[in-house]
């Protein structure tokens, strides 16, 4: 078989001399390419060849040497296979026919149970414009969290292809994340299109299933009121370096806070990510990373009540920029997770805003410009103490700064007019305990004092199940 | 932001300007695997091994340093058999390298050359962690390291077809060393055939079954599960009855459980290195097997 294939590439390649003129690159690397499979169709058939011809050998001496202990010999023929096409990947699991090419499907379920001291409707953090309706602990009592159903796979030898939907408890669905990504450009590089978590930060792009505590840092709740997702692209490029050093650019819609769909047909802003990591020894690894994401907001609203009982709408305009520091570190003795792990992580954000601050009061706008820089931390860790079980501990801190807000300096609105935006520092300090009996349940309880509110502390006890059914997935670091 | 673009932008040139490696840049996910790949490919490959033999390849992070060196890699020398499942498929889809996505020459699993034992007709996760493809850890019966060696040799010819006779040598080399060494295991192994043995989990299966030693109980009750103390009461039980010769113990195991057992039913522990780098003395691959064997025989006497 192998005489005719090569016979048949002759022939081609004579064919292809031939034809000298237009003979193109594409017949070229064809050309290129089968010689290449010829070749190591060959040269595998070759190795199976020479292991035979080594057991033989070893056979022959054993025999020769030792007539009578023949029985250890033999058992090496007998177990030894020629190896199979050396070139084929591995084959996949799964039925025969078009269901061999199912995607990986995997689903999360998740639920449950708090106990609030406050009422979570009046949840706020305070000097911070709201991010969303998704703030706060969620309701009270037992709810039926976010059930998650991954579909992935490899769509052709270029493209990637994930959808993560969530159904949420109150039957709706929502699409987490819908995705191509490529794997076939050259140079480190890969693009990313659709809908997708920003790599910004290093919590961003981690699914809810997999975060460490119930709920995320308060930072990332009020600057991206979760988390903060790009329908758009996203290009990065790994360095050809020992040392991790991954850059990154992103653009999209602006579809979220605190970015603002446009009127026109272009994109809103984007975000520019680099990180870096390594290994120190082998029981430690680290990542650390800058991120900056800048977008315009037009119109961006929420509503207020003044001091005076007075309901107010307010919307901001103007460019919105953020800073993400993010850092974190992993240890095991040896890199060996079994037993003994730990986890510290940490991240920065500030956000700067300059624009303009309209507000409507009784059917009456007035606007004037508006500046704020805001930040925000938190700082958690991890620590597995038994195969099954680990202990976390997170605190959370806030500074809203002390925004500049034209229509109260100018005297056209009276003090008091937008309590929402009152200087505060909101905190959260939050304790966590979870029993993980496999790699695929996780049971959690957790307990914070929450005081973002900036009166009232609330009391919040969660307790939370997480089970994964289906494809074996696989976590970032 | 202008300067943070040309930055990256300059650093993009650079890189693409890099002048190709000599060697082929090889990212082995096990260290015996990595270790085959050196004796195989020589002074032409550059080997890095993405774990120890202290590590547990079921569990490792994707992390940002193996990520580069996907990064980086020509050629991917995996377990296979869905044992690093959960990670390699992020380290490749993060790797941004198309060489070594499955599919291409860049990428070979071991155990896709091999027939594997345990191979479930049905897979449920009540059964713990099974392997749907079969049991992965299939290097310690040295017979598959042969047919392993072969199919690699082939790879690295076909990857690096300018030094194919290179590889072809090295491979005829090894493989006579190899067979020779097969059948002095198995002669100075021959009085461990049959003899009773506990393992913790079900990666010495090929190792069993290779020098027929006979695995009467394993500490996991399913793969991956850890013993709960009424299984421990029953095997401590059904073990004091029928006592085994030795308990099996890999480097990575966590030695709780074996040493527990050990104290109730009075037998040995014997600390197995599993995988190169195991124990001081398994510093290659033959060494592997002859202090695997030394060791297995010192606990028979």
């Amino acid at each position: 078989m192998i005489r005719y294939k090569a016979i048949g590439v002759l022939r081609l390649l004579a064919l292809s001399v031939l034809a000298v003129a237009p003979a193109r690159a594409s017949e070229l690397s064809e050309l290129r390419a089968e010689l290449d499979a010829v070749k190591s169709a060959y040269q595998a058939q070759l190795g199976a060849l020479e292991v035979r011809v080594a057991q033989l050998e070893v056979q022959l001496a054993a025999a020769k040497s030792a007539p009578a202990s023949s029985a250890p010999a033999s058992s090496v023929a007998a177990e030894v296979q020629a190896p199979a096409a050396a070139m084929a990947p591995s084959p996949s699991g799964g039925g025969g026919g078009q269901n061999a090419f199912n995607p990986a499907v995997s689903v999360i379920l998740g639920g449950r149970y708090a106990q609030l001291s406050e009422d979570p409707a009046d949840y706020r953090i305070g000097g911070f414009m709201p991010a969303g309706d998704e703030l706060g602990p969620g309701p009270r009592g037992f709810t039926l969290g976010e059930s998650e159903l991954t579909l992935a796979a490899n769509v052709d030898p270029y493209f990637f292809a994930n959808l993560t939907t969530a159904i949420t408890g109150d039957n709706s669905i929502s699409v987490e994340e819908a995705y191509v990504k490529t794997i076939a450009l050259p140079s480190g590089l890969s693009l990313k299109a659709g809908r997708f978590f920003s790599g910004l930060g290093y919590v961003n792009e981690i699914h809810s299933h997999a975060w460490d505590f119930v709920d995320q840092p308060l930072v990332y709740q009020a600057m991206f009121g979760g988390q903060l997702a790009q329908d758009g692209a996203q290009l990065k490029w790994v360095a050809p370096t020992d040392l991790f050093v991954e850059l990154g650019a992103e653009t999209g819609n602006g579809k979220q806070f605190p970015r603002t769909r446009l009127a026109g047909n272009g994109l809103n802003g984007g975000a520019l990510l680099a990180h870096v990591g390594n290994d120190i020894g082998d029981s430690t690894s680290w990542r650390a990373g800058v991120s900056w994401l800048s977008a315009r907001a037009e119109g961006r609203s929420f509503s207020d009540v003044t001091a005076g009982g007075a309901p107010i709408e307010d919307g901001f305009s103007g460019d919105s920029r953020t800073w993400v520091l993010d850092g974190i570190l992993k240890w095991s003795p040896h890199g060996n997770a079994t037993v003994h792990s730990l986890k510290l992580q940490a991240e920065y954000l500030q956000r700067s805003e300059d624009g303009q601050l309209a507000a409507t009061i009784s059917q009456l706008t007035l606007a004037a410009p508006f500046r704020s820089r805001q930040s925000g931390w938190y700082l958690q860790g991890v620590y597995q103490f038994l195969p099954r079980w680990r202990v976390g501990a997170r605190y959370d801190a806030l500074d809203s700064g002390t925004p500049y807000i034209g229509l109260l300096h100018s005297g056209a609105l009276p003090a008091g007019s937008f309590p929402g935006l009152a200087p505060a520092t909101p905190s959260r300090v939050s304790l966590m305990f979870d029993w993980n009996p496999s790699e695929f349940t996780r049971l959690r309880a957790q307990y914070a004092w929450d005081d973002a509110r900036p009166d009232n502390r609330d009391r919040q006890l969660l307790l939370q199940y997480l089970y994964s059914i289906g494809a074996h997935g696989a976590h970032k670091f | 932001m202008n300067s943070l673009l040309k930055l990256s932008a300059a650093l993009l040139l650079a890189a693409l300007a890099l002048p190709a490696q000599a060697t082929i840049r090889v990212l082995a996910t096990t260290p015996e695997w990595a270790e085959l790949t050196r004796d195989l490919g020589g002074e032409k490959v550059d080997v890095y091994a993405a774990t120890s033999a202290f590590q547990d390849v079921h569990r490792v992070d994707a992390k940002p340093s193996l990520v580069s060196r996907a990064r980086n890699a020509d050629l991917v020398v995996a377990a296979g058999a869905e044992l690093e499942i959960g990670w390699l498929p992020v380290l490749l889809r993060e790797s941004g390298n198309a060489r070594i996505q499955p599919g291409n020459p860049g990428y070979f699993e071991a155990d896709a050359n091999l027939r594997l034992l345990e191979v479930p007709t049905a897979v449920d996760r009540s059964m713990g962690d099974v392997h749907p493809l079969g049991n992965p850890h299939a290097h310690l019966d040295p017979r598959n390291v042969a047919t392993v060696a072969a199919a690699l040799t082939a790879r690295l010819s076909a990857l690096d077809a300018a030094n194919a006779a290179y590889y072809q040598g090295r491979g005829s080399e090894f493989q006579s060393r190899w067979q020779s060494a097969i059948v002095r295991w198995e002669q100075q192994a021959a009085p461990l055939k049959g003899l009773p043995v506990v393992v913790i989990h079900r990666d010495q299966v090929y190792l069993c079954h290779w020098l027929g030693l006979q695995e009467v109980a394993a500490i996991e009750p399913k793969p991956g599960v850890p013993p709960s103390s009424s299984y421990l009461a029953e095997l401590v039980t059904r073990l004091t009855a029928a006592p085994p010769k030795m308990i099996l113990r890999n480097a990575y195991n966590d030695p709780k459980a074996a040493d527990w057992l050990s104290e109730r039913i009075h037998v040995p522990v014997v600390i197995l290195p599993y995988s190169v780098g195991g124990t001081p003395a398994a510093h290659d691959l033959f060494a592997l097997f002859d202090d695997t064997v030394a060791r297995l025989l010192g606990a028979a006497k």
